[in-house]
């Protein structure tokens, strides 16, 4: 008796420790291997280019006292907002995330609708074929588009040989293949969310604002889309946050003209080699985006504690899986 | 421009004497082979400490650090690795472009893990603590079992994403450590060729063959369940 009451503390302590120990695993990778690097994003985003490697002034400069002289110079954001390029960059990516995650919103809750109307053995395969793309490469799903719009690609000849158009169109290397590549690649991030979301409705809502004379497209639009509305904004956090820093698909698909901030960025750390310009693209980028990051974060924390998630073997691909997830638990925001 | 001309296996002969290729693709093997299994690891414990351990000092820091990888643009995750190595002059290659996609792919797992936890029934482990059980066998001997169906996914999760990336590898890595989508990237900027096409078929064929065997697997856990 007297041994176990010893040894209960012990075992606490041990325990307590122990369970530190076990947090703290994860806990620091991430901090070393993903906050951290931020610090230096910022660091040289402060420092001035040189032609050296690493090219970039260094932030603490040795003098002759014993503390070090910190240099540091906002030239790099004074650039950014002196060129209009930059501008013109950040606001072209925030038209373009706006009007495809609009567009992916139209045609996916259409979508949605439909399956989530469909008779119940239809749905599992028809949603399996809104994922299937999802498990091959999207580097290869994005070339294979290339095959498709170029000049004497598919669509061209599909439409000649039907007598639709006489010259073949010019859609590829313009904004309007980037367009479709965007909405083609995220469709899957907005039919997610959206057709759980749809699933669950009480249909007897809807037979009630019909029994009491309202007409189907008003009920749609007081009734369906106002229930709905955790799902739209779950899809629309999924398709604009990553849309606005994408870059393989303006870059495959786009022409010289379509500017996005992500190509930018890979220009100017790439090509150019201005490191401290690229770090502070990527420093106003993140700070234009941490709200809606935010939000996302403290919609899936939300999310995680109400559903099962069941879909394990369903998502192998990248984002789709979150997509998946939030599927089964979309009570959010 | 290429035309269609007819049937061949000429360019699937070409790609088995490309070395550039073959190179790239044992690096990618590599590496999403080393980095799923530490992902899963790492992303495994994360799971359980969002689920298991309460609230503990920088709990929502912890959690934001789990779900800010999985939205955010890979153009700035990829920069700040980068902009880190560099500045601790960490020498770039097949090593970095691990460490980086085992902190992407970690948070993927450890949110599986996580879903997974929420419907983890607890008197199991209380019952394995209280005939005497150390807390590492409890997980070892009634957790671990119990999540491994998640753990695998977890894990076939890891793999495809390390496959598909190009965009933190490309800032990860070093001169000599290319990856096969950072291949048939610079392949495809070069312009299109049927070359492309035959490693594309090769990997869409993979891909599928994966898939097939994962719901196999996932069909057999089902019915044991």
């Amino acid at each position: 008796m007297n041994r176990k009451e010893i040894q209960i503390p012990n075992f606490l302590k041990k325990a307590f420790s122990g369970r530190n120990a076990v947090i703290s695993i994860p806990y620091i990778w991430l901090l070393v291997l993903f906050l951290l690097p931020f610090i230096f994003v910022l660091k040289i985003s402060l420092a001035e280019p040189i032609l050296a490697i690493p090219p970039y002034t260094s932030f603490f400069k040795w003098g002759e006292s014993w503390l070090p002289t910190i240099q540091a110079s906002l030239d790099s954001y004074l650039f950014l907002f002196s060129d209009s390029l930059y501008i013109n960059a950040y606001l072209s990516s925030l038209k373009i995330a706006i009007i495809s995650t609009i567009l992916t919103l139209i045609i996916g809750y259409a979508i949605a609708y439909s399956v989530a109307k469909a008779p119940t053995r239809w749905r599992g395969v028809l949603l399996m074929l809104v994922i299937l793309p999802f498990w091959t490469s999207f580097l290869i799903r994005v070339y294979a588009w290339i095959g498709i719009l170029k000049t004497e690609g598919l669509l061209n000849l599909a439409l000649i040989s039907i007598g639709i158009i006489d010259k073949p169109l010019t859609i590829m290397n313009t904004d309007l293949a980037v367009y479709i590549g965007i909405v083609y690649s995220y469709l899957p991030f907005m039919i997610l969310p959206l057709y759980a979301n749809l699933e669950k409705m009480d249909m007897s809502l809807l037979e009630a604002a019909a029994d009491l004379g309202c007409r189907p497209l008003k009920t749609f639009w007081t009734v369906t889309i106002p229930l709905s509305l955790p799902g739209i904004l779950a899809g629309c956090f999924l398709v604009f946050i990553p849309v606005m820093g994408e870059f393989v698909i303006p870059d495959l698909l786009g022409g010289t003209n379509t500017l996005m901030i992500g190509k930018v960025l890979w220009t100017e750390f790439f090509y150019n080699r201005d490191w401290p310009v690229a770090s502070a693209v990527a420093i106003i980028l993140l700070a234009l985006l941490v709200v809606p990051i935010m939000f996302y974060q403290k919609s899936q924390e939300k999310a995680s504690h109400e559903k099962v998630w069941q879909l394990q073997y369903l998502c192998l691909s990248r984002r789709i899986f979150i997509s998946v997830y939030s599927y089964y638990s979309t009570d959010i925001v | 421009m290429t035309v269609w001309g007819g049937f061949s296996t000429k360019w699937y002969v070409e790609l088995m004497h490309n070395q550039g290729i073959k190179d790239a693709a044992w690096v990618t093997i590599k590496v999403a082979f080393i980095s799923s299994t530490v992902a899963t690891a790492l992303g495994t414990i994360a799971g359980l400490v969002m689920t298991r351990f309460g609230n503990f000092r920088g709990r929502t820091l912890f959690s934001g650090m789990i779900y800010a990888p999985m939205v955010m643009p890979e153009v700035i995750i990829g920069l700040s690795i980068l902009l880190m190595f560099v500045a601790l002059s960490i020498n770039r290659g097949v090593f970095t472009i691990t460490l980086a996609h085992i902190t992407f792919s970690m948070c993927y797992v450890a949110v599986i893990i996580q879903s997974r936890m929420s419907s983890y029934d607890d008197s199991i482990n209380e019952a394995a603590l209280d005939l005497g059980c150390t807390p590492f066998h409890t997980f070892r001997l009634i957790t671990l079992p119990i999540i491994m169906p998640a753990v695998v996914s977890g894990w076939l999760l890891s793999f495809t994403l390390s496959l598909d990336d190009l965009v933190i590898a490309s800032f990860a890595s070093g001169p000599g450590s290319t990856t096969l989508p950072m291949k048939i990237y610079s392949m495809v900027r070069l312009g299109v060729t049927p070359e492309i096409n035959a490693v594309s078929t090769i990997l869409v064929g993979l891909v599928t063959l994966g898939v097939i065997a994962a719901s196999i697997i996932g069909r057999r856990q089902k019915n044991t369940n």
